[in-house]
């Protein structure tokens, strides 16, 4: 028996002692010298090639330093994230330079070595928690595996570590939480549970991979937040990957700015923020400073939306309640709030696809049907819709030139050298080029098929167009070209936009009057300015206190002056 | 735990419905074969007066749904009736029936479940290997003969010429458990071979989709070797699928031995109700056709079940 007790505790000791060890090693934690990142791409129609991911790109950390790693989609931060794990995604092959962890290049280590060192020296976050968990399993015996697979920690030693973390982390109910399973606690909740998944085995890194994208902006300042005390209290080192600069500027010692798998530049956060050096850099930290001018409207409105009530299963669920609003000719009406807030559902009752329970919807002056089918084609012709996901709102199987002209035969019966005619100035008037008229949606880049899908809807000359959070989708710059074209086409064509987004930078930077919804309700609107304008209640002062802003030490004063605390999503 | 009781109730209530729609059409599709039970038992020479005696005697001059009603009532009481052909009560003729059938098919499950759960997660592990196309292959192969002929090999190799096995499967009440147990070995056999390849690929399947998940490469990333991300990632998420293959395949079993049995002239369901059409013994017809139909519904709530009790989302919801 007593020896028993002595084997215990010799081997407790021991991978702490490894631990202490590896942090008493002199030079950087981490260096990637030269990494070359390739893979085969398989175009349909063409001969496979060879494309470089990252191409000559090193990086150096230090132990308890926090790099952000910025770039658009297709920069390879993810890819370079992922090297440092000894990982590549799919058919993507490390075919040149070294990465070096703890004194030692881990890309000579083998399958063995690397199953070793993830999970215990260095650890994972992705983006989307929800996918990232297993749905059968308890979240404890997934927050404790990697501690016990790799011997670091007995079980009950790791299960009071976890909830240690929990707890450091915000999430309620620390004790009873690991109990649960994914799909019975929000996003953002899963979010911290996979940061502390990341911490359980105290690794010497982490990589962070856009943790907070996918969330919500009032719940993303609270698991920036606490993702930020967590790589303080806990002193581990982590690659911050995101494409949103003001984020970053957050949690980053230092930033590396990627674009197409290359260096741009590196720097002190501070450095980068206010003295960047690089044009690139200099457009992608300007990027959201679009003005608009707010425009002034009087007479009849295009669009009046009165008292509506909407919801699912036959009004059981109530998404909307009571709901009016006035859309003027030529205005761009942003409709914001939180996922849930029921901004969406209104979307889909102005166009017809949710007939509203309660409540009436006017076009210029007329009735308009509740539902779809008692609508006329020109009332239907009136309103036009963009979606968020290009991709999956065109027929992969027709050509540019057919999706833009289908609306023109339907609606005006226009047919041959007409049609062709009016296609290719629809997409000139989006700055897509004729060029592209015979190619295929999966032919385009991101912000071409949002393009596509913009000429589609002015196609009908409609009065209305529902943008349902059109740029959400797209890389800051990307989307900034998008919104600049909507802008610009909108003052053409004096079109009512009912601009529905998230995302409030873009609201500040181009709507002209703004409806703030919360849990179904409107509880402010007006104005642009007025909107924006001090006193606010609580929710919309809690709403513009959660957009990260381009400053470092935004994020505490945030948290410290906010008046409302977030919905614990 | 209220919602699935809910769920099964609600299942329950279908599959008797089902049941009830099958003993319809058992007894009206019956109705439309030539002849009935009174001139199959007089013969041809009968006179149609005595036909027309006997009819009545035995019920058959009633209406249809009158008839339909009163066998019903009869089984709902347990009651099949009597065998024509012997005269005997069919509760007793199917009962050591049922359970010689039952025994062939539990033993052709726990030598093929197993196997090919097992064969299933090696193939997903080794997949697009030598190793995975030679499973593949040999399981093609198997399902690809009928199981006579997948029977008389086996009767080749392990009766004729090794002699390990007996090639007729003749059991009876006295016999000893290892005895038993030899006699049923090939049958066992042969149903096993023919029914294991479905359920291993669809083992392989199910699991090799799940591989793209993101919690996968979340497991990968944690260090978790390759055959613990299959059993403890990957086969928990594709247990429903696999279920449902392998209950579908116990009914099968059971309602697809008649071929076996015959080759193996095992005195089993399949047995007799081959017997008993060729002797126009329709009331034992009619009772092994609704014992299979009984059988394909309460092994396919089991699915059902089975597929809502490893579904977190169901078991534990918000």
């Amino acid at each position: 028996m007593a020896s028993k007790v002595v084997d215990f505790n010799v081997h407790r000791d021991a991978p702490a002692n490894e631990k202490e060890i590896r942090v008493m090693q002199p030079g950087p934690l981490l260096d990637i010298r030269n990494l070359r990142i390739e893979a085969t791409v398989y175009p349909p129609g063409e001969r496979p090639k060879n494309i470089t991911l990252v191409d000559d790109v090193s990086v150096t950390l230090m132990r308890g330093q926090v790099l952000g790693l910025i770039g658009e989609s297709g920069a390879g931060k993810s890819t370079i994230g992922l090297a440092s794990m000894g990982y590549g995604r799919g058919g993507i092959r490390i075919t040149g330079g070294e990465v070096i962890l703890n004194n030692r290049n881990i890309l000579q280590s083998g399958k063995m070595g690397l199953r070793k060192l993830r999970g215990r020296e260095v650890c994972y976050v992705a983006q989307s928690a929800a996918a990232a968990f297993n749905p059968s399993h308890r979240l404890m015996d997934q927050v404790v595996e990697a501690a016990l697979l790799h011997g670091t920690a007995t079980r009950s030693e790791a299960e009071r570590r976890a909830i240690g973390l929990f707890k450091k982390l915000g999430l309620p109910n620390p004790e009873d939480i690991g109990k649960r399973f994914p799909h019975q606690v929000s996003g953002g909740q899963l979010q911290r549970a996979m940061t502390a998944m990341a911490l359980c085995s105290e690794p010497d890194l982490i990589v962070f991979d856009e943790p907070t994208t996918a969330l919500d902006v009032t719940t993303q300042i609270d698991v920036l937040a606490a993702i930020r005390e967590a790589i303080r209290d806990t002193g581990v080192a982590a690659l911050y990957i995101t494409h949103d600069f003001p984020v970053v500027a957050q949690v980053a010692d230092e930033i590396m700015v990627l674009r197409h798998g290359k260096l741009v530049e590196r720097g002190t956060t501070q450095q980068i923020i206010e003295q960047p050096r690089e044009p690139y850099t200099r457009a992608y930290v300007s990027v959201r400073h679009i003005d608009q001018e707010q425009k002034a409207f009087h007479g009849p409105p295009v669009l009046t939306i009165d008292g509506v009530t909407a919801g699912y299963g036959n009004g059981v669920i109530k998404v909307l309640r009571d709901v009016s609003l006035d859309l003027h000719p030529g205005q761009t009406l942003a409709v914001v709030g939180e996922s849930g807030s029921g901004k969406s559902t209104l979307a889909r009752v102005v166009a017809g696809l949710l007939p509203p329970l309660a409540g009436r919807i006017q076009l210029d002056g007329h009735g308009l049907s509740p539902g779809l089918h008692g609508r006329s084609k020109e009332d239907l012709r009136q309103i036009q819709m963009i979606y968020q996901m290009a991709d999956v709102a065109m027929n992969p199987r027709q050509t540019v030139a057919t999706i833009i002209g289908r609306p023109l035969e339907f609606y005006f019966g226009m047919r041959g050298v007409d049609r062709d005619r009016r296609v290719a100035e629809l997409l000139e008037k989006t700055e897509l080029g004729q060029n592209l008229a015979n190619r295929y949606p999966s032919e385009l880049s991101g912000g071409q098929k949002q393009r596509v899908c913009i000429a589609r809807a002015l196609a009908a000359r409609p009065k209305v167009i529902i943008c349902d959070e059109v740029t959400s989708a797209l890389d800051p710059l990307v989307a900034q070209g998008i919104l600049k074209l909507l802008l610009s086409l909108q003052s053409d064509e004096n079109t009512a936009y009912l601009f529905i987004t998230h995302d409030l930078a873009t609201v500040k930077s181009i709507a002209d009057g703004i409806v703030v919804m919360y849990r179904g309700q409107i509880v402010r609107q007006g104005p642009k300015k007025q909107v924006l304008t001090p006193p606010f209640d609580s929710y919309t002062d809690l709403l513009l206190s959660s957009i990260p802003q381009m400053e470092v030490g935004w994020l505490d004063q945030a948290i410290k002056t906010r008046r409302m605390e977030s919905g614990g999503n | 735990m209220n919602a699935l009781s809910k769920l099964i109730l609600h299942r329950l209530a279908l599959g008797a419905l089902t049941l009830w729609i099958v003993s319809f059409l058992i007894f009206a599709g019956v109705q439309f074969l030539p002849g009935d039970a009174a001139t199959e038992i007089l013969g041809q020479s009968a006179t149609p007066e005595t036909v027309a005696a006997f009819r009545k005697s035995l019920g058959l001059d009633l209406p249809f749904y009158l008839r339909y009603l009163e066998w019903l009532r009869a089984i709902l009481h347990g009651n099949f009736g009597t065998a024509l052909a012997s005269g005997k009560d069919i509760t007793e003729i199917i009962g050591p029936r049922l359970l010689n059938t039952s025994i062939l098919a539990a033993c052709a499950a726990v030598i093929s479940v197993p196997l090919a759960l097992c064969g299933g997660i090696v193939a997903a592990l080794y997949r697009n290997t030598f190793i995975d196309r030679a499973i593949n292959a040999v399981t093609l192969t198997w399902i690809s003969f009928p199981e006579f002929f997948v029977a008389y090999i086996l009767i080749l190799i392990l009766a004729v010429n090794t002699g390990v096995f007996p090639s007729l499967s003749q059991v009876d009440a006295n016999m000893s458990l290892l005895d038993r147990a030899s006699a049923i070995a090939l049958p066992a056999l042969t149903l096993a071979v023919v029914v294991m390849a479905h359920m291993m690929r669809m083992t392989r399947t199910s699991i090799v989709t799940l591989l793209g998940n993101q919690y996968i490469e979340t497991a990968r990333l944690k260090g978790v070797p390759e055959w613990r991300i299959l059993v403890k990632h990957a086969l928990p998420n594709a247990l429903a699928p696999i279920a449902n293959v392998v209950v579908l395949n116990l009914a099968y079993l059971i309602t697809g031995v008649v071929v076996v049995e015959v080759v193996f002239v095992y005195p089993g369901l399949g047995q007799l109700i081959v017997d008993s059409v060729q002797k126009r013994d329709i009331p034992v017809v009619q009772a092994c056709s609704l014992i299979f139909a009984a059988t394909y519904v309460l092994l396919n709530l089991t699915a059902d079940v089975l597929a809502i009790a490893v579904n977190p989302r169901l078991m534990h919801p918000k």
